[in-house]
Formats: C-alpha cells, sequence, structure tokens
C-alpha cells in the first residue's frame, strides 16, 4: 500500500508518531502555534496525540485546559482569528455537542461572514471511533455530521504518511481544518492497531493536499470507496476476494471536505460496481454522498452499488451488538461479493 | 443537623464495603482476558472501566438521605453511587459484563446505568447528567411532591458549561436539587490547581445566590450531616444546594492509566486517607465491636460475590438486539394511519 517512494524512506512510524512529527516541526518553524486540550501536557494525550510535545515546548506551548470545550475551542477561534495557528483538540469526537456553538456557528462561519476579512487558522483534532466496546457516547466517528456542515475542510487519515502529510497541510493552512483521527490506527498500547497504518514516513516535512483520494489497492472488478479504519478492512477483504477471483480497487478518501469525486468516478466507469464502507451512521451521510455523486455524474457508469454503514441506532456497548453494527471484513466482503454478481 | 445514628453508620459502612469490595473485584475480573498484553477490546468486561474506589463517602452521605423516587444522575464513574442508591446490584453487574439481563441489556455499560426502578441514570459526558437532574427537581416541583434530585459529578466538571448552566437554573425556580461535586483533586492527568478556580468548588453557589458548602475531610459522618442539610432543604421546598466533597482517588482515572503524570506521594497520601477505616474507627467508639464490623465485611463481600458470580453467568445480547430500543414506539409514532376530512384541502383537490 505504499509507494516506492515512500519505501525508500527506509523507516516505519505509527500514525501517533507521524502525527506528532508534524505538530512538533510546525511549533518548531512557527512560534504561533501551539496546542491546547484536556490531558495533552503531561499525559500526552489520552490516544497518543500530542506524546513529548510538553517536554520540548513547555506549558505555554503545550497546553492543558479545562474541561470547557466551549470556552478553549471558542478561545482557538479567537487566537486564530487574532493571526495565531491554534491546535485545539476534543478527546472524544462525542464530545461535540457541549462545544458545537463554537465549532459551527463561529470556527466554521466566520471566515465566511466576514465576507473573507476574517480567516480562522486553526486545527481541531479529534478522536473518532469504536471497535472497542466504549458504548453511545465514546464510540460515533460523525463524519458526515461535521462533512456536512459549510465552511470547515475535514481529513480522516488511515495512515501514518497520509497523517503526517494531511497534519502539515492543515496547520499550516488558513482555514479551519477539522483532524479526525480513529483511536485504532494510532498505535496506542492498549488499542492495538491493524497492520496497514504503520507505513514508511519520510522525515522531513510535506504536504498532502486536501480533497485527493489515494487508490490505496487497484482492481478492476469493483469499487470500495471509504476511509479510516475501514480502509484496512476493506484492503484485507480485498486480499481475500482476490483467491476468489474478485479483484478489487480499494479507495481511501482520507479528505471528506473537499471530497474527490473524480477518483471515485474514474474508478466506477472502470468497474461499474460501487461499494462504499463508512464506519458513521447509514443515512443522511458519506455512503449517500458518494453515490448519489456517481449518480448524478455518471448514472450510467452504475450496473451495481451497495452501501455498508452503521445501522441507524447509537452505538451499543455490549461485544456481540457492537461487532454486529460496526461493519467488519465480512460484511465488506458479502458486499463486494454481491454486487459482482 | 443530622447526625448519623448508630444504625445509620452500620448502614454506610456496609456500602461503602460493598462499594470498595465491588471495585477491587472488578479490577480483578477486568483484566480477565486481557493480558499478556493489556488489549482494552478483550476479555470478560468490555469497553472503559472507571473505578470509584476511595470516594465512597461522598455516595453514602448523601444517597442514604433518599427514597426510591428521588432521582439520582452519576457520571462516568457510577458504581458507588448506584450502590448506595440500591440500584439492582446484580443487574448493574450483569450490565458491565455486557449481557442481556443486565441494567440496559447490554447497551449502555459501566458508565451508562439506567435503573428506573431507583430513578437512577448516567451520562458519561462530563457534567452533563446535571440538566436532567435539574429536569427531575422540575418535574417534582410541577407536580408538587417532595421528591428531589441528585446530580453526581468531579471536581473536574464544575468548568463546564452544562453544570453552571444548571446552577442557574435550579436557582432561579429553587428547584429541589443538590449538586454533589466529587473532588478527587484529579481530572484524569489534571491537577485540581492547573485548570480550576476558585479552590473551593463550593464558592461557585455564590455568584448564583444558592447554598454551597465543601466537606473538606472525606468523613462519611461529615457528610452525612451536610448531605442531610441539603437534600432536607430541597425536600422542603427551599432551594439547591451544591455541596463538594473532598475524596481520594486510589486508583487510576480508567484501567490502564498509568498515572506516570502522578507523584507518587499524593497516591500514596490518597491510600493513607481511607474513609472506610475512619467510620470504621468512629463505630468502635459507639460501641460497635470489631466481630459486628467482620460481619458487616462479610456479608458485603457475599453481596458482591453473589452479582459477579449471577452476573458472569448470563448470556450475552444476541447480535440482532443491537436494532432493538432505538425508540419505544413505532418510528411512525402514534398511529400508521393518515386521517381523511371530507372538507380537507386535500380530498378538495388542493383548492383552497
Amino acid at each position: 500500500m505504499s509507494t516506492p517512494e515512500q519505501e525508500a524512506v527506509g523507516r516505519t512510524a505509527t500514525m501517533s508518531d507521524a502525527m506528532v512529527e508534524a505538530v512538533a516541526h510546525e511549533m518548531r518553524a512557527d512560534e504561533e502555534v501551539f496546542y491546547m486540550g484536556e490531558d495533552v501536557a503531561d499525559y500526552g494525550g489520552i490516544f497518543d496525540s500530542t506524546t513529548g510535545l510538553l517536554d520540548e515546548f513547555g506549558r505555554d506551548r503545550v497546553m492543558d485546559v479545562p474541561i470547557s470545550e466551549t470556552a478553549y475551542l471558542g478561545a482557538a477561534v479567537g487566537a486564530a482569528q487574532a493571526g495565531m495557528r491554534p491546535i485545539a483538540e476534543l478527546m472524544f469526537v462525542d464530545f461535540f455537542g457541549v462545544a458545537m456553538d463554537q465549532i459551527y456557528n463561529q470556527m466554521a462561519k466566520n471566515t465566511y461572514m466576514s465576507g473573507g476579512s476574517f480567516s480562522v487558522p486553526m486545527v481541531l483534532t479529534t478522536a473518532v471511533g469504536g471497535t472497542y466496546n466504549d458504548a453511545a457516547q465514546h464510540s460515533q466517528t460523525l463524519y458526515g455530521t461535521f462533512a456536512h456542515l459549510p465552511g470547515m475542510k475535514v481529513v480522516a487519515p488511515s495512515t501514518a504518511y497520509d497523517a503526517k502529510g494531511l497534519m502539515h497541510n492543515a496547520i499550516r493552512d488558513d482555514d479551519p481544518v477539522v483532524y479526525m483521527f480513529h483511536k485504532r490506527l494510532m498505535g496506542i498500547g492498549w488499542l492495538p492497531a491493524p497492520d496497514g497504518p504503520k507505513t514508511p514516513v519520510p522525515k522531513e516535512d510535506y504536504t498532502i493536499p486536501f480533497g485527493k483520494a489515494d487508490v490505496k489497492r487497484e482492481g478492476d472488478d469493483v469499487t470500495v470507496v471509504t476511509l479510516g479504519l475501514h480502509v484496512h478492512r476493506a484492503l484485507e477483504a480485498a486480499e481475500m476476494l482476490a483467491d476468489e477471483g474478485i479483484e478489487t480497487e480499494v479507495i481511501d478518501l482520507r479528505t471528506l471536505k473537499p471530497l474527490d469525486r473524480e477518483t471515485v468516478l474514474e474508478s466506477v466507469r472502470k468497474t461499474g460496481r460501487l461499494v462504499v464502507v463508512d464506519e458513521d451512521y447509514r443515512s443522511y451521510g458519506v455512503t449517500g454522498e458518494i453515490i448519489s455523486s456517481v449518480a448524478e455524474a455518471d448514472l450510467d457508469s452504475l450496473e451495481a452499488v451497495e452501501r455498508v454503514a452503521v445501522p441507524d441506532v447509537p452505538i451499543p456497548y455490549s461485544r456481540p451488538m457492537e461487532d454486529a453494527v460496526i461493519p467488519g471484513t465480512d460484511d465488506v466482503a458479502e458486499a463486494v461479493r454481491s454486487v459482482g454478481e | 443537623m443530622t447526625t448519623a445514628s448508630p444504625d445509620q453508620l452500620r448502614r454506610m459502612y456496609e456500602d461503602m464495603v460493598t462499594a470498595r469490595l465491588y471495585e477491587e473485584r472488578l479490577q480483578d475480573e477486568y483484566m480477565e482476558g486481557k493480558r499478556p498484553g493489556f488489549d482494552i477490546s478483550t476479555g470478560e468486561i468490555p469497553g472503559e472501566l472507571h473505578l470509584a474506589a476511595g470516594q465512597e463517602a461522598a455516595a453514602v452521605g448523601v444517597c442514604h438521605h433518599l427514597r426510591d423516587d428521588d432521582t439520582v444522575t452519576a457520571p462516568h464513574r457510577p458504581h458507588h453511587v448506584a450502590i448506595a442508591k440500591r440500584v439492582d446490584l446484580k443487574r448493574m453487574t450483569a450490565e458491565i459484563f455486557g449481557r442481556e439481563t443486565g441494567l440496559c441489556s447490554g447497551k449502555g455499560g459501566h458508565m451508562h446505568l439506567f435503573d428506573p426502578d431507583v430513578n437512577f441514570a448516567c451520562s458519561g459526558i462530563i457534567a452533563e447528567g446535571c440538566p436532567p437532574a435539574v429536569g427531575a427537581g422540575l418535574a417534582a416541583k410541577k407536580r408538587n411532591t417532595d421528591s428531589v434530585a441528585v446530580a453526581y459529578l468531579g471536581e473536574g466538571a464544575i468548568d463546564q458549561g452544562g453544570f453552571l448552566e444548571s446552577l442557574n437554573l435550579a436557582s432561579v425556580h429553587d428547584l429541589p436539587v443538590v449538586f454533589v461535586v466529587e473532588d478527587n483533586d484529579w481530572a484524569i492527568s489534571m491537577p485540581k490547581e492547573r485548570v480550576t478556580r476558585p479552590d473551593d468548588g463550593s464558592k461557585r453557589a455564590d455568584g448564583f445566590d444558592m447554598h454551597g458548602v465543601r466537606v473538606d475531610s472525606d468523613d462519611a459522618r461529615a457528610v452525612y450531616e451536610a448531605g442531610g442539610e441539603a437534600v432536607g432543604r430541597a425536600r422542603d421546598g427551599n432551594g439547591p444546594t451544591l455541596l463538594e466533597v473532598q475524596v481520594h482517588r486510589r486508583m487510576g482515572h480508567f484501567m490502564g492509566d498509568p498515572e506516570t503524570y502522578r507523584p507518587e506521594e499524593d497516591q500514596e497520601r490518597a491510600a493513607a486517607r481511607d474513609s472506610i477505616d475512619r467510620l470504621a474507627a468512629d463505630m468502635r467508639e459507639f460501641g460497635i465491636d470489631d466481630q459486628e464490623l467482620e460481619e458487616i465485611r462479610d456479608r458485603a463481600a457475599n453481596r458482591v460475590d453473589e452479582a459477579v458470580t449471577w452476573a458472569k453467568q448470563q448470556p450475552l445480547p444476541e447480535p440482532e438486539a443491537a436494532h432493538d430500543h432505538a425508540f419505544t414506539n413505532p418510528p411512525e409514532g402514534v398511529t400508521s394511519e393518515e386521517p381523511e376530512f371530507a372538507d380537507s384541502g386535500a380530498a378538495a383537490g388542493g383548492d383552497d
């Protein structure tokens, strides 16, 4: 899944290491960059998002904040409008509810409402995803919620390589960027990651543009479009299906806003068969958006389509039920087989 | 002044010991199946686990003034409060083990325990149990009953908007609500002095013109007195109280928390100040002898063992059960029939 250029790098990193490396680089390069959030200083981020930053940059620039998301996310908006480049962390994306006004009525809209006279150059980092039985208030991805509201760029990397390049771009960008990292991909000791997200990562800084999907696996038979953790589940399914003679193309969106519709369309024109896999709720979300984009642009290219997503219920706690609602590798494989028939 | 009688001391001691033994037992059970490495997504008990050892006094000191028709909302660290509020221990334990017969059919888990029989509910989001407690108080006032509502939260939660707004709403309507802040000095890795002013959280009450009191001593008897005054005030229709109680965190924020941020002296200090030992010493002064204390401890140990044993024998839910309980009524609401009116616009072909 990594390119020859990445292989040539000669070292691999976890997604956590890659993210932190990009943040540290930007903090060294620009004194206006600072990080704030709950447990980001001494703890290093509950999901290893800030490991080691306190030691290098001190408490002025790596700030623990009160459990007051409205105040500190809003303060990030204000500091950004004053010209600084804050990175503010929402520990779990599920906590967005207590601070949504600052996120979508302030952060997301001030550039537009000011006719472009203000910019909000901040990054909102946040942990997403389930698969470890943390129940309905700590397991959501909410990709669709954030991508739906205008005014925010939204990224969700699935590998260390992408995580670093997207973080550099997020911090340097003059617009608010919501950076959604999946807990299961970070490489945390107590939450083992699959093999995929740990990739070769160049030591130097580099930027990956927003709105460019990445074809993580090429195939002629069926297109699978997905993001985050499910890139790896789709790749695993693709390996299984290859043994059955089905060649699956796996597209990692990487960015939800802007959305790379062109890459998706190109692939569907080749395969004619589309499966969209999402760890967010089924209705009014990523799956519907991708499928309708293809249908709208080129209805004739679509021979068969299916979506695999969380049914429209909150995420249940008990393992058999959580496993039932979060799409697994088998669910992806089954959907690919069904559109391939 | 509500001074605890010897019988009340016995009841508090039993619940406190039950809660402590419960957390110690869950600590062991939780690690089953998660070793050799620690993988949070495996093992008998799913998900995160936030244990409350060292916070028992705050639970019994207030909840022992409550009736079943009084409401309690608890945060992500709820077991001790649930025990003091007489939540069904067996079904609560089954819920924590993710079993079908658990309090919430395996939907909620340890951070989201709900028991309507004793009006107990949780929220895993910091401070967000406060507004629903205010709502329970509002319902009591509107219906002219004398039931009260208690919202539990940690000291880190007093910086949250939902809490501050709740204080104001409860105060301006003189609602029968008691806010109990369990101050264990730590918001995960953040010590109180780094993130919160003032040091005495009960002073938040001053700005809302309501009663505020801090029990500084992690002493069940002192909490019982302060709790009695607060609950009594609410029950008598004299408005809300903010009660902050100093407790001690004897375990990590959650199972798996390395606590590398926490000085060893602080852990030792918390371990040394044990409200259960303190209460036992007081009880001896009241003539309750060691043999009786041991009998109480044995009873508590048996209760915990029975609950855990029962819970582990319960079946896991069927995967398809995930689709149940999203709504109470059918999706279409109380009817599936479109009404027909002879003179409606629709019947007349839309001509209005």
